[in-house]
């Protein structure tokens, strides 16, 4: 074992690491075979669940990853966390490749990124105290706290994250959903890691809870300098807590910017129809804002369009989308990049007169 | 989505008042096996079936205590199928031993039979339906067909040809030979009841964790998957020991000199007809009390240890 | 033997609502006072206790809510498919022109409830019969309360069908449940609900589990069907945006209360309720930039022991001693709105 594994938490790595990116994506691809046959299966298709993403997260920064069912964000998620294998590209964590890492290379590995899920009512052991599950990353990676530290380490995570400290021994299901989340988050925490991948954590909650988990994540942020990966489909909470954001569709990011640039100038047609349906809770607005339908289903992804993914319901599709793949790059009257030939700004999410 | 109604949901611990010591004692043992429990014990019929059990393994491991002295010895023709009396309330088996003795000294044999199948069959049970549930691919293919051969096997007619075939029937072979053909029923919704687990989202939590397969199996999925087998074993003592009886009845398990219920029931069957029921309905009815206790033991374990709603 | 006879033999159902006089006059709908109790292991939790809104033609009623807090009850009390135990309605009324449904017969309640007034749950897949197409379904709905054929039937369903914009609808109508989209599937639902062309509607949830681009089709088509059939729609939802966009008044519930009544421009400019307030104080915005969410502090109350006096009490900034006391009632506020809180000026004015 190098020098580096017998420090506490990631500290060992994260004390080597000095680059500005903690985690850098590069043309990622998970490809799920869908097979035949009962004995012996045969591969028919793929579905192309994540296929040639690319993107950056910077050291402190939250990029919330947004998209509806079937783009493939859960999948990059648990990409992320090494929980799939990919089938090609590259995941570099804190400058160091973890596509290829050995399971005991991924388990150091993972002192460094940790994932809070959406669901508080099946992501914690229904068998296991609350003080057990939060010191599981504890003793999963005994050389972070001895033994004897143990207890107290946990201890102080539930008061960070606002729980009783005394209720170490309780279980899970003696908690609310919004408490079992906390606890979720506090596990997350155990390790220091450097990046946490939030994969929906707030969707299951109800809505006055919500607020205060939120307000939690940040207020963890800000204290623990934490970087994160926000996934989730509701585009309300992801702007109120994201730096940049990434459109997912089909596999692929349509677009890709800063906060401002996504929801205030979106130039992707996606990225458009998207924000124009998301409610807002004002009811002056009604009859106001620009009201993009889509027409027809999602494609499959087993099966995606060629070229451009989005040409079978986008308004703007012409002859180029179906022969030529739009690139994510920059596009011209725009600061950040964008997927499509006919890239061009329009406001959806305020009322238009 | 959102939580379900739940009207029954715990109050806030971070509202509620501070507790007095019994109160936090009370909450820390407020695990699931507890809730099981304290439902459990809170069924007459719990402890009826309990009682029982306790009594007949009593009978079974210190027959002497029950009855003075092995019936064997004291067999005289003459009282052959003398019916009750005051000295002997069950009256007396066809070879005019005690009936109460019998019945005591022959209950070693046959729970002995039962619990050893039970834990062989459990045993092998769990350990294919764990590896078949919990690694995917070939592995649960080859290990799922094999459990299907067995499976195949019809239980009586194996049952009989394999006994048929043994050189001694004593408790290990007869037990051997009930595990042989009854280990499927275990493994196969262990593998379910694994798969279940598999996929829920604590052990993927813990595989972000970084943990290893071994930790993944002992922490998580058994503890969460137990709950069936140990239903399924508890009903299986029960079936066990009807079983047997079975099997010697048909004449392929237990012989003389041993003393069984199922060589009672055996023996005393012919005659029963002909007046002297006791020879029957003794060894019968406890066989019948015996299975029924635990088969409810099971049923009642499998209602309180039905995880609570979510 | 006559035609009426030959039908209500067909129907024996059909004859009954003919013998209820509905007055036509009356509200659509008018609930007074509904008490729904649920008997847990726990004791009595008052899942609805003390309900009253009215739904006129052509409105939209909101009943805005989280979980736990009795809406979906209410939803199951008015359509009567209340699992009756645990649950069981202690009080109130519920008016359908003015006849009260809580008072009649199962017959003709029955007859009610998909006639008159039909309802949409969230989960689409699970509410339709996986085992029998969508064409037949629906056609059995039709044929069942009206004696058609079963060509008939099936004429009717792909109307239906290209009613709520199921497209091809001639091949689909023999296709299965799993085999649609989840908004299709949700289409389908609402084609269910309108087989029989209610006068009211209840939309319990029902975009919850569907993507934001589908759940604004959804909502559309609903908003379409209702007026060109001129229906009453009872939506309920916790969704803040998806309400501001559909509803005409909103009934907000709080632990099984009526907490706040008003019309959707007068709640989300002013609420008048620290419970509506909070929670418009604590969501994010998607056209806002920088906000500040204000947590609601706490936790839901559990309903087998609720917090004495007002139940939203203990995470109110507004509380004082007197919430303590006793459960407010629902005061009259200036422009037809009414608020369960004693401190309702305040709350106005902050």
């Amino acid at each position: 074992m190098s020098a580096s594994d017998t420090q506490s938490g990631g500290d060992g790595v994260r004390a080597d690491f000095t680059g500005d990116n903690v985690v850098e994506v590069r043309d990622l691809r998970k490809l799920f075979p869908l097979t035949r046959g009962i004995v012996f299966k045969k591969t028919v298709a793929h579905v192309k669940a994540v296929d040639g993403v690319s993107f950056d997260l910077k050291r402190g920064e939250t990029l919330g990853i947004v998209g509806e069912s079937g783009c493939g964000k859960s999948t990059l998620g648990r990409l992320l966390m090494g929980l799939e294998r990919a089938t090609s590209g590259s995941i570099k964590l804190l400058g160091e490749e973890i596509t290829t890492l050995s399971p005991g290379g991924l388990r150091r590995a993972r002192r460094n990124i940790q994932m809070v899920l959406q669901d508080p009512y099946s992501s914690l052991d229904p068998r296991m105290t609350v003080g057990d599950i939060v010191g599981e990353p504890f003793d999963i990676h005994s050389d972070v706290v001895p033994k004897k530290g143990r207890r107290k380490a946990v201890q102080d995570l539930l008061d960070v994250v606002g729980l009783n400290p005394d209720h170490i021994n309780r279980y899970p299901h003696q908690f609310s959903g919004g408490q079992r989340q906390r606890i979720g988050i506090a596990r997350a925490l155990a390790l220091k890691p450097e990046v946490i991948v939030c994969d929906e954590p707030v969707s299951a909650l109800d809505v006055s809870v919500q607020a205060q988990v939120v307000n939690l994540f940040e207020r963890l942020q800000n204290e623990f300098a934490l970087s994160y990966v926000f996934i989730a489909h509701d585009l309300s909470v992801v702007r109120h807590i994201a730096d940049r954001v990434g459109v997912m569709y089909l596999g692929k990011v349509a677009e890709l910017g800063n906060e401002d640039e996504i929801y205030e100038h979106p130039t992707h047609p996606y990225t458009q129809a998207l924000l124009s349906a998301v409610p807002v809770p004002d009811p002056l607005l009604r009859g106001h804002r620009d009201q993009i339908v889509l027409e027809g289903d999602v494609p499959s992804p087993a099966n995606p369009p060629s070229g451009c993914r989005f040409r079978t319901r986008c308004w703007k599709a012409e002859e180029i989308c179906a022969h030529e793949e739009p690139l994510l790059i920059d596009r011209p009257g725009s600061t950040h990049p964008s997927a499509c030939h006919f890239a061009a700004e329009r406001d959806v999410i305020h009322a238009i007169d | 989505m959102t939580e379900s109604t739940d009207f029954a949901m715990e109050p806030d611990p971070r509202t509620e008042p501070p507790e007095s010591p019994e109160q936090q004692k009370r909450e820390i043992n407020r695990s699931l096996w507890a809730d099981g429990w304290r439902e459990l014990r809170s069924k007459p019929q719990f402890w009826l079936s309990v009682v029982w059990v306790l009594i007949v393994s009593s009978m079974a491991v210190f027959p002497s205590l029950w009855t003075s002295g092995d019936p064997l010895d004291n067999c005289l023709l003459e009282q052959g199928s003398e019916g009750p009396s005051a000295a002997h309330p069950f009256g007396f088996t066809y070879q005019g031993c005690d009936m109460w003795g019998s019945v005591v000294y022959g209950t070693s044999k046959s729970l002995a039979v039962a619990l050893l199948a039970t834990v062989m069959t459990t045993g092998f049970g769990m350990l294919i339906g764990v590896l078949a549930g919990f690694y995917p691919g070939m592995v649960d293919t080859v290990l799922s067909r094999f459990t299907d051969i067995f499976f195949g096997l019809p239980f009586l007619l194996g049952a009989v040809v394999f006994l048929a075939i043994v050189p001694e029937r004593n408790v290990l072979t007869i037990a051997m030979v009930i595990a042989l053909l009854g280990w499927t029923t275990i493994a196969r919704i262990m593998r379910g009841s694994v798969l279940t687990t598999k996929n829920r989202d604590f052990v993927e939590a813990a595989r972000g964790l970084g943990a290893t397969n071994g930790r993944i199996i002992r922490r998580h999925i058994l503890p969460n998957s137990m709950a069936p087998i140990i239903v399924l074993t508890t009903i299986n003592l029960g079936v066990y020991v009807g079983l047997e009886a079975t099997l010697t009845f048909l004449g392929v398990g237990f012989q003389r000199p041993n003393t069984t219920w199922g060589l009672l029931i055996a023996e005393g069957q012919p005659y029963a007809m002909q007046g002297d029921a006791h020879l029957l309905l003794i060894p019968c009815a406890f066989l019948v009390v015996t299975v029924l206790a635990f088969i409810l033991l099971g049923d009642m374990l499998r209602d309180a240890l039905d995880p609570r709603g979510r | 033997m006559t035609d009426a006879v030959i039908e209500s033999k067909k129907n024996p159902d059909k004859g009954a609502l003919s013998r209820v006089h509905f007055d036509q006059t009356a509200p659509l709908l008018e609930v007074e006072d509904l008490k729904v109790e649920f008997h847990t292991r726990y004791g009595i939790a008052e899942a609805v206790n003390g309900v009253s809104f009215t739904l006129q033609e052509g409105e939209t009623l909101g009943i805005l809510g989280e979980s736990g807090c009795g809406k979906s009850v209410t939803a199951q009390a008015i359509m009567g498919i209340l699992d009756t135990p645990p649950a069981q309605v202690a009080g109130g009324s519920i008016r359908f022109r003015g006849v009260d449904l809580l008072t009649m017969d199962e017959r003709t309640r029955r007859h009610v409830r998909q006639n008159k007034i039909a309802i949409i749950f969230q989960d689409a897949l699970s509410s339709l019969n996986p085992v029998f197409t969508v064409g037949w379904q629906l056609g059995e709905i039709y044929r069942k309360h009206t004696g058609a054929t079963r060509a008939q039937a099936k004429a009717k369903a792909i109307e239906l069908l290209e009613l709520v914009g199921i497209p091809s609808a001639k091949q689909r109508v023999n296709s299965f449940p799993h085999q649609f989209s989840g908004g299709q599937r949700q289409r389908v639902m609402i084609a269910m609900a309108l087989a029989l062309e209610p006068d009211v509607i209840i939309a319990d949830e029902p975009t919850t589990a569907l993507d934001v681009t589908v759940q604004a089709q959804v909502m559309r088509l609903l908003g379409d069907l209702q007026k060109s059939m001129q229906m009453g729609l009872i939506l309920i939802t916790h969704d803040m945006g998806v309400m501001a966009d559909v509803a005409d008044h909103l009934c907000v519930m709080y632990a099984g209360h009526a907490v706040e009544q008003a019309s959707v421009y007068q709640l989300y400019e002013r609420p008048a309720h620290p419970y509506t307030k909070g929670l418009l104080e604590s969501i994010p915005r998607v056209d806002l930039k920088g906000q500040e969410l204000v947590a609601i502090k706490g936790l839901p109350p559990v309903l087998t022991n609720p917090p004495p006096g007002c139940a939203f009490h203990p995470r109110c900034r507004f509380a004082r001693d007197r919430c303590k006391e006793e459960h407010p009632p629902l005061y009259d506020v200036p422009g037809g709105r009414r608020s369960a809180c004693y401190y309702w000026e305040e709350v106005l004015e902050s």
